[in-house]
């Protein structure tokens, strides 16, 4: 069947099987790598990506249920303007390891963000709590998520 | 959009906090896993798993499988068998089946391998082969392995007639029984730390491509350990050495479970040589925890004895080690059950000793997984626990009793019963820290307190000492491979420079911190310092990353490299300057003429005078590098103190973690950012295997805990927010007296968490994971076997 969606901006139209799930055609398909899968059961949220501003988990999605849908993926977090804060915080603030649940975890926190500029503590952890991160034991990420409620700005790359 | 005004932060010329040079690519989406690896004609591979924990494979049908119009090849035992391949060495000196021929052992275990043109086909596939299985009694329980009339699970042994894999001991047993004879209390407990599986959020999977023209064979595989890899395929393949290339691109968490040779990396190969195409196999979450490194599932029996006034004198432990069906624990050839006869802990102890017993099960092979620093894990629980329980039957204070205990400074460098010599540390000093962080004497009260209201709080301490770094050559090994590593440093011309590691990050941040080591010993900045790991063809030889051992062993042999590229320079600057050598003196980056500091050379003039035409001393070559294979003298020892605070509903037993205190010492910190990171992650872990996590069974042999819905791990809910404080004892064997940190806190908080739910409840012992359901049978007087789904 024939899918048409608009990813990260462009409009992208692939003939696919009818049960491809979202997550193999961002990755296969489109070769958007950033976004990953770890589970068979919904469980992991390493696959979160938006779909039409809300971010679902892209391996509970067939490809063609987001026909004709927005999709945002982490390779479009970093805009002309430079890294988006959370990205920045996530360096910052040590808020990875292996990196495999990060994609995840800042779609996550992007969206969050867009909807309540100042989260506190248990906000942020409860919105990633459908996530799992194997290395940083979440301390990390919450500190990379305040650190970017904090400095709203798009910033300048200083890694 | 504007910009932010903050200034960077100053990158430290050596060891201090600085931002990861890795995550400039993993923030972006660009971090490169063994599943983004995409080669031209790439075909995918699927594995057949056993339904049946234990049955005979009477027939396999894979006709309807090969006439599926996009397989491309289908692999079985048989197919395996003409080449030599059905069986692989274990870590153990035992075999692995890569796929069936005879029998399945466990559930979960690899029986045929389709190769197609894409993997939802590849999978479909797996549904058109057909297995006949006569199924066998499956032996779940390793108490029942050893009875007499148990199913013999390994028959594929010539001679063998029962479950029993090996006897191993440590310690003086005449000297413990004196000990245990004389002592005025003694306190006995039964324990279990059941199956646990590390679950990186990256499942194991590999890319292998055989060049049909060179007969090279390149495998991207997310492996802890490339080297040992490509020494182990050349061995059982047969295939030549040079004509292999391990490529370990970024690893999604490994925590152990990326040490090992998995079948389905074999068949990859197989399947690359069969089709003469590349060939992906990437397992799915249920294959990660049904089959393969599982953790623990130690069954033990602990004894500890002390005088009345609270002075314990010996610690004694049987204990029946549950290793699955086949014998493949990594771990140095000499030890068997790894490093646990570091049991003693952090205690002054007249004696010791322990016992155990390996045996096969109808279970995952492997072992050895999940952080625990080659057993120390299990060592670190059994005797934080029986603490617990003397301090218990005694009616003292637990942190008390340990303070009366532990070690003393002046004590070291211990040599324990068991024979460990630790190398140094000051542990009542950690204890008290972490007392004093948690505010330890008003927690008392609040919990006193409380309990007049009938709520229920506990405060669980646990005090750990790991043996890390394995290890010195002579004494370690893994398949004969002496467990020392390489590394090579070399400055550019231009004076930037380049260090090659034989160890590999899974998350750890090695591209950063090896190059801050770099720094601290050249002063050149760790911006200018490119790492370079996870490449065998370009890469020195090494055993790898696990037990802790990056920076012990390969962060002294990065020291070691750069102070002989320093020594060098020494010559290099003298024939600069023409002054003698021993004129000369170091400051970072420089070295500069004894009483004329504005004399002298920079490492970068330096590095580009060595490759110039500078007339050296007769003998010195020219260009700036160096590199070194370092043998450990000894294995570096860190410790800590922990403190965990929970509530307990006593309607539903649901605990919550409310606090988490950790004092490290694991010696001086090269990126004391990276170090907290590691010891934050390593304490959800403890919370995850105290409170939730256990690959249980079934007694028909089904595993239960073959998905993130049955196997809970920790999320930000369950987490608290960590408290960390330090202590700095340096190691004073290793170069820069570092100990290592990896595994610390996955080693030391377990206990802590189940010392503090037991102590709010009153009750001496329940075995983890300490689910709602598990704390509120244990209220009631029953808690249950969280191993296996029978009453
Ligand atoms: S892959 Fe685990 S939730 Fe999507
Ligand atoms: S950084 Fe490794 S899983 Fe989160």
């Amino acid at each position: 069947m024939q899918v048409t969606m608009t990813v990260n901006g462009d409009e992208v139209a692939r003939e696919i099987e009818p049960r491809l799930l979202l997550v193999h055609f961002i990755r296969e398909e489109l070769g958007l790598t950033g976004t990953h899968w770890g589970c068979d059961t919904s469980n992991c949220g390493t696959c979160v990506v938006w779909m039409d501003d809300e971010p679902v988990k892209s391996c509970t999605v067939l490809a063609a249920m987001a026909h004709g849908h927005r999709i945002r993926t982490v390779e479009d977090l970093e805009r002309a303007g430079g890294l988006d804060p959370v990205q920045q915080g996530f360096m910052d603030e040590h808020g990875l390891q292996c990196g495999f649940c990060t994609p995840g975890m800042m779609m996550t926190a992007r969206w969050l963000l867009d909807r309540d500029p100042d989260p506190d503590e248990a906000t942020i952890r409860e919105a990633i709590s459908g996530q799992i991160c194997r290395c940083t034991g979440y301390e990390n990420i919450v500190r990379a998520v305040r650190w970017a409620a904090e400095h709203p700005a798009t910033s300048e790359v200083h890694a | 959009m504007t910009t932010i005004e903050e200034p960077p932060a100053p990158t430290p010329m050596g060891f201090g906090r600085m931002k990861r040079k890795e995550d400039v690519r993993f923030i972006r989406g660009k971090g490169h896993y063994v599943d983004d690896v995409v080669l031209p004609g790439m075909l995918h591979g699927a594995v057949l798993r056993s339904t049946y924990a234990h049955a005979r494979i009477v027939r396999i049908d894979t006709s309807a499988a090969e006439a599926h119009p996009k397989v491309r090849a289908v692999i079985t035992g048989a197919t395996l068998e003409t080449l030599g391949l059905a069986w692989m060495p274990s870590l153990s000196h035992d075999v692995v089946a890569v796929l069936a021929t005879d029998k399945v052992r466990f559930q979960g275990q690899e029986v045929a391998f389709v190769v197609a043109d894409d993997h939802y086909s590849a999978r479909d596939a797996l549904e058109l082969i057909e297995v006949e299985y006569e199924p066998l009694p499956p032996v779940m329980d390793a108490r029942r392995a050893l009875e007499p009339d148990a199913p013999v699970i390994r028959d594929d042994v010539q001679g063998k007639t029962d479950n029993h894999i090996f006897d191993w001991d440590a310690g003086d047993e005449a000297a413990t029984d004196a000990a245990f004879a004389a002592a005025d209390v003694v306190v006995s407990q039964d324990m279990l730390y059941p199956r646990v599986h590390p679950a990186p959020m990256e499942t194991c999977g590999a890319v292998a491509d055989m060049d049909p023209v060179s007969g090279k064979l390149t495998i991207w595989c997310g492996t802890q350990a490339p080297h040992a890899h490509r020494t182990l395929y050349a061995l059982v393949a047969g295939l030549p050495e040079h004509k292999i290339r391990v490529i370990s691109p970024d690893i999604g968490g490994g925590f152990g479970n990326k040490v090992g040779i998995y079948p389905g990396y074999v068949c990859a190969i197989v399947g690359s040589i069969v089709t003469k195409r590349p060939v992906k196999w990437m397992e799915d979450r249920s294959e990660n925890l049904m089959s393969t490194s599982f953790a623990r599932d130690y069954h033990m029996h602990g004894e500890i004895a002390a005088t009345n006034d609270g002075k314990i004198t010996a610690l004694r432990v049987k204990v029946l080690a549950d290793h699955g069906a086949f014998n493949n624990t990594a771990q140095p050839t000499k030890f068997p059950a790894g490093f646990f006869h570091i049991f003693t802990g952090s205690y002054d102890l007249q004696a010791a000793h322990c016992e155990v017993t390996g045996v096969y099960t109808n279970k995952a092979p492997g072992g050895v997984a999940y952080a625990c620093s080659f057993r120390v894990t299990e060592a670190a629980y059994l005797v934080e626990r029986m603490v617990d329980c003397l301090a218990d039957e005694m009616g003292m204070d637990p942190a008390e009793l340990r303070l009366k205990n532990l070690l003393k400074p002046e004590q070291f460098p211990y040599t324990c019963p068991t024979g460990w010599e630790y190398d140094s540390g000051d542990y009542p000093r950690a204890l008290r820290l972490a007392l004093e962080m948690a505010g330890y004497d008003d927690l008392r009260k609040e919990q006193a307190d409380k309990r007049t209201r009938g709520e229920l709080m506990g405060i669980g301490i646990s005090f750990f000492t790991e043996t890390v770094g394995a290890g010195p050559r002579k004494h370690m090994d893994i398949l004969g491979l002496g467990m020392a590593d390489g590394a090579e440093v070399r400055v550019h011309p231009t004076g930037k420079a380049v260090v090659r590691l034989s160890c590999q990050s899974q998350g750890q941040g090695h591209e950063t911190t090896f190059a801050q080591i770099v720094a601290q010993e050249l002063g050149i900045s760790p911006d200018d310092i490119d790492v370079v790991h996870g490449d065998t063809d370009n890469t020195p030889f090494g055993l790898g990353t696990y037990g802790s051992r990056s920076t012990p062993v390969s962060g002294a042999a990065v020291a070691v490299a750069s102070r002989r590229v320093r020594d060098k320079a020494k010559i290099v600057a003298s024939a600069m300057l023409e002054v003698a050598v021993d004129d000369l003196e170091w400051e970072k980056g420089r070295w500069f003429v004894k009483g004329d500091p504005a004399a002298g050379k920079t490492i970068q003039e330096i590095a580009l005078a060595s490759h110039g035409s500078l007339e050296l001393p007769e003998g010195v070559e020219g260009h700036l590098d160096a590199s070194c294979v370092y043998d450990p003298p000894n294995l570096t020892y860190p410790f800590g103190a922990y403190i965990c605070v929970v509530d307990v509903d006593p309607g539903t037993g649901q605990v919550k973690v409310r606090r988490f205190i950790a004092v490290d010492d694991c010696g001086p910190r090269i990126n004391p950012m990276i170090v907290e990171g590691q010891i934050h992650g390593g304490l959800a872990d403890g919370v995850g295997m105290a409170l939730m996590e256990v690959i249980a069974f079934d007694e028909d042999g089904n595993c239960l805990g073959g998905s993130f819905m049955d196997y809970l791990l920790p999320t930000a809910l369950e987490c608290p927010s960590w408290e960390v404080g330090q202590t700095v004892t340096p190691s004073p064997h290793h170069p820069l007296g570092v100990k290592g940190v990896g595994e610390s806190a996955t080693v030391g908080s377990p206990a802590a968490v189940v010392n503090a739910v037991l102590d709010a409840i009153g009750v001496r012992h329940a075995d983890m994971p300490l689910t709602p359901a598990q704390v509120w049978r244990t209220m009631q007087g029953s808690p249950f076997r969280t191993d296996l789904a029978i009453e």
